[in-house]
C-alpha cells in the first residue's frame, strides 16, 4: 500500500497499467486498492500543483499566526473548525510554540485578504490575536521547486 | 615545401604504440554522433543515473571550496575518507580493512581498474574476464600488456558464470580473474553460493580476483549483494573496487577506491602517485559527506530504479522481446534475435526509425551479440514512450 501511495503522491495521473507493472501486480488489483484507499479517505483528493504566477493570475497568500483561548470540552477544535470552513482558508495547522493556529489564506488582492482577516477571522469568539505575513515568493511547494533550472546534462550514450 | 606540408606527409598513426593501436575504440559510442543530433531522441543508452548528486553532498563540496580546500591530499586520499570507506565495509560486510594501509582513493573506479591491472599483470599474463562485461575491462588488460581471456556467460544460466566455465579457459599463464557483479550490461548478480564456488576456483589456481562492485548498492527484489572480499580467505586475494558514481549519482565527480592487502595497495599507490598524484580534493570532501549522510538519498534512488526496472521488464517482454529479469545495476539486456537483425543493425535502425538510442550488445563482448543494452536510469515517462516505440519497431519485424 505504501509503495502505491508513494507513486501516486508524486504523480496521480500515472496510468493503472504503469502502476501495475511497477508494483508487480495486476491492473485489477491496483484499481481495487485505489478505490479502497479513496473509500477509506486515505486518499483524499488528487491535486495539481500550478505556478499561477506564470499564467498572469494574481493571487495573494497570507500566512497568519492566530492565538486562541481554548474552550472547555472542545479545546481548539471547535474554533479551528469555524476557521477552516471558510473557502478562503487553504490550510490550518495546530501548532506548538508562541501561537496556536497557523492559517493560510488565499485571495485575489491584498485588500480582500486583509478584509477577511479583519472582519471574519479576528472577530471569531476565542481568537485573541492575529499576526499576518504576506507571502512574497514561492520557491518550493510540496517538495517541488517552482522554477527548477537543473536539467538532464548527460550525454546520450555513456558506458 | 613548408614545415606544415612536410608534417602533413608524415603518417603519424604509424608512430602510435602497437599496444594502443590494437585496442579498438569503445563500441558504445558508435551511434553517438547520430543520436546526439536528433531532437526527439529517447536515450536508453546512458550508463549513469538520471538523478543529480543529492544536494547535501553538493553543498558540502561548495562549503569546502569556500573554506579554501583546494590543495593536494595524501596520495592515498584524505584519511577521513579512507576511515569512512573502511567503516562502510565493516558495517555492510563485516570486513576489516585498515584505513592507513588497505585503501586507495582513486579517480573513479576506472582509474582503480587500470592501476589494479598494471599492478598485478605483466606481458604474457592472462586474465579471465566473464562477458558480457563493462567495456573497459579487456582494454585495460591489453594496455597493461596482458592477454584478456573472455569467458562467455549465457542467458540460460542467467548470465552468471560457473567454475566449469572458468576452468575451460584457465591456462598456466592465468594470473587473475576479473568479475563485475551486479553486471553492466546484463543486470545479473551472483549469489553467495555461486561466489563461494568462484572463490574455491581462485584458490585452486592461485589467482588474484579483481572484483568491480560499483553497482553493489543497486540490487532489487530481495536480492542482496555479497561482497566477494567478505568470503572466507578472499580479503587478501581480492582487489575490491567500488566508488560513488552509481549509488550516489556522482559520475562526473570521478571518485572511487580500491581495497586490498597492504602490499597490493602500496604497489597500486606507487602508480597512482606518479600518474594521478591524488583524487580531486573537492570530490573527496563530497565523498565523505556521501558516506556519512548520503545513505537515505541512495536508498530512495534505489527504490525508484526498482519500480522502473519492473516497468521496463514488463514492457519489453510484452513488446515481444525475451528478457532476463535484471537483479541489479540499472540495465536490461533483451534478446533481439526475434527481429532477425544483428545487435548493431537493431541499434542503428531503431535509432533512425524510432529515435530510441540504445547500445548494441556486442559492445560488451562477442557473446553480447543478439542483445541490446537498455538503461532504465531515465524517467518513467521516457521509459514508457521508449517501450511503445520499441514495440512498434519489433512488431513490424516479427
Amino acid at each position: 500500500m505504501r509503495e502505491l501511495l508513494e507513486l501516486l503522491v508524486h504523480d496521480a495521473r500515472r496510468p493503472v497499467g504503469e502502476l501495475a507493472a511497477m508494483l508487480n501486480r495486476s491492473e485489477y488489483e491496483v484499481e481495487q486498492q485505489i478505490r479502497q484507499l479513496e473509500q477509506d479517505k486515505i486518499i483524499l483528493s488528487y491535486n495539481t500543483l500550478i505556478n499561477w504566477e506564470k499564467t498572469g493570475t494574481d493571487t495573494v497568500t497570507s500566512i497568519i499566526e492566530v492565538n486562541l483561548t481554548p474552550q472547555r470540552e472542545t479545546g481548539f477544535d471547535a474554533i479551528a473548525e469555524r476557521i477552516y470552513r471558510f473557502d478562503e482558508v487553504r490550510t490550518v495547522y495546530l501548532m506548538s510554540g508562541s501561537f496556536d493556529l497557523l492559517v493560510i489564506i488565499e485571495g485575489k488582492s491584498l485588500q480582500e485578504v486583509a478584509n477577511f482577516v479583519a472582519t471574519r477571522l479576528a472577530t471569531i469568539d476565542g481568537v485573541t490575536q492575529t499576526r499576518s505575513h504576506f507571502m512574497l515568493k514561492a520557491y518550493k511547494k510540496d517538495g517541488i521547486i517552482m522554477e527548477d533550472k537543473e536539467q538532464d546534462r548527460r550525454l546520450v550514450m555513456t558506458p | 615545401m613548408t614545415v606544415r606540408e612536410k608534417n602533413e606527409k608524415i603518417d603519424w598513426s604509424k608512430r602510435i604504440s602497437p599496444v594502443v593501436h590494437a585496442v579498438p575504440p569503445s563500441g558504445i559510442r558508435r551511434f553517438f554522433d547520430i543520436a546526439a543530433e536528433m531532437e526527439d531522441v529517447i536515450s536508453l543508452g546512458v550508463g549513469e543515473p538520471d538523478f543529480v548528486t543529492p544536494w547535501s553532498i553538493r553543498e558540502s563540496c561548495v562549503y569546502g571550496l569556500e573554506q579554501g580546500y583546494t590543495s593536494y591530499t595524501a596520495n592515498r586520499g584524505m584519511l577521513e575518507l579512507r576511515e569512512e570507506i573502511c567503516a562502510l565495509q565493516k558495517r555492510n560486510f563485516n570486513i576489516d580493512y585498515e584505513p592507513k594501509t588497505d585503501v586507495l582513493v582513486t579517480v573513479g573506479v576506472s582509474e582503480a581498474l587500470d592501476i589494479a591491472m598494471r599492478t598485478i599483470l605483466t606481458v604474457g599474463d592472462e586474465i579471465l574476464i566473464p562477458e558480457p562485461c563493462y567495456v573497459s575491462y579487456k582494454a585495460c588488460a591489453a594496455l597493461a600488456g596482458a592477454k584478456p581471456v573472455p569467458v562467455p556467460a549465457k542467458i540460460e544460466n542467467n548470465f552468471s558464470i560457473t567454475p566449469a566455465d572458468l576452468e575451460a579457459h584457465v591456462t598456466d599463464r592465468t594470473k587473475a580473474l576479473l568479475i563485475g557483479y551486479p553486471n553492466n550490461p546484463t543486470g545479473a548478480i551472483l549469489t553467495r553460493e555461486q561466489l563461494l564456488d568462484i572463490a574455491k576456483f581462485a584458490i585452486k589456481h592461485d589467482l588474484i580476483v579483481i572484483s568491480d562492485e560499483i553497482y553493489g548498492d543497486l540490487t532489487y527484489g530481495g536480492a542482496k549483494h555479497t561482497c566477494f572480499a567478505g568470503l572466507p580467505e578472499m580479503r587478501d586475494r581480492t582487489i575490491l573496487l567500488n566508488g560513488f558514481s552509481k549509488a550516489y549519482a556522482m559520475t562526473g565527480w570521478r571518485i572511487g577506491y580500491a581495497l586490498s592487502n597492504p602490499d597490493i595497495i602500496a604497489a597500486m599507490t606507487k602508480i597512482h602517485q606518479y600518474t594521478m598524484l591524488c583524487a580531486p580534493i573537492t570530490a573527496q570532501i563530497a565523498a565523505v559527506e556521501a558516506l556519512r549522510h548520503g545513505e537515505k538519498y541512495m536508498k530512495k534512488m534505489v527504490s525508484e530504479y526498482d519500480k522502473r526496472r519492473r516497468l521496463i521488464y514488463d514492457g519489453l517482454t510484452n513488446a515481444g522481446l525475451k528478457c532476463f529479469e535484471p537483479k541489479g545495476a540499472f540495465y536490461i539486456f533483451p534478446d533481439i534475435t526475434v527481429t532477425g537483425l544483428t545487435s548493431e543493425e537493431f541499434a542503428e535502425q531503431i535509432l533512425l526509425k524510432e529515435h530510441v538510442a540504445l547500445v548494441p550488445g556486442n559492445a560488451f563482448g562477442d557473446c553480447g551479440e543478439g542483445y541490446v543494452r537498455c538503461s532504465y536510469a531515465t524517467s518513467v515517462a521516457k521509459i514508457s514512450e521508449a517501450i511503445a516505440r520499441i514495440e512498434h519497431f519489433v512488431q513490424q519485424r516479427k
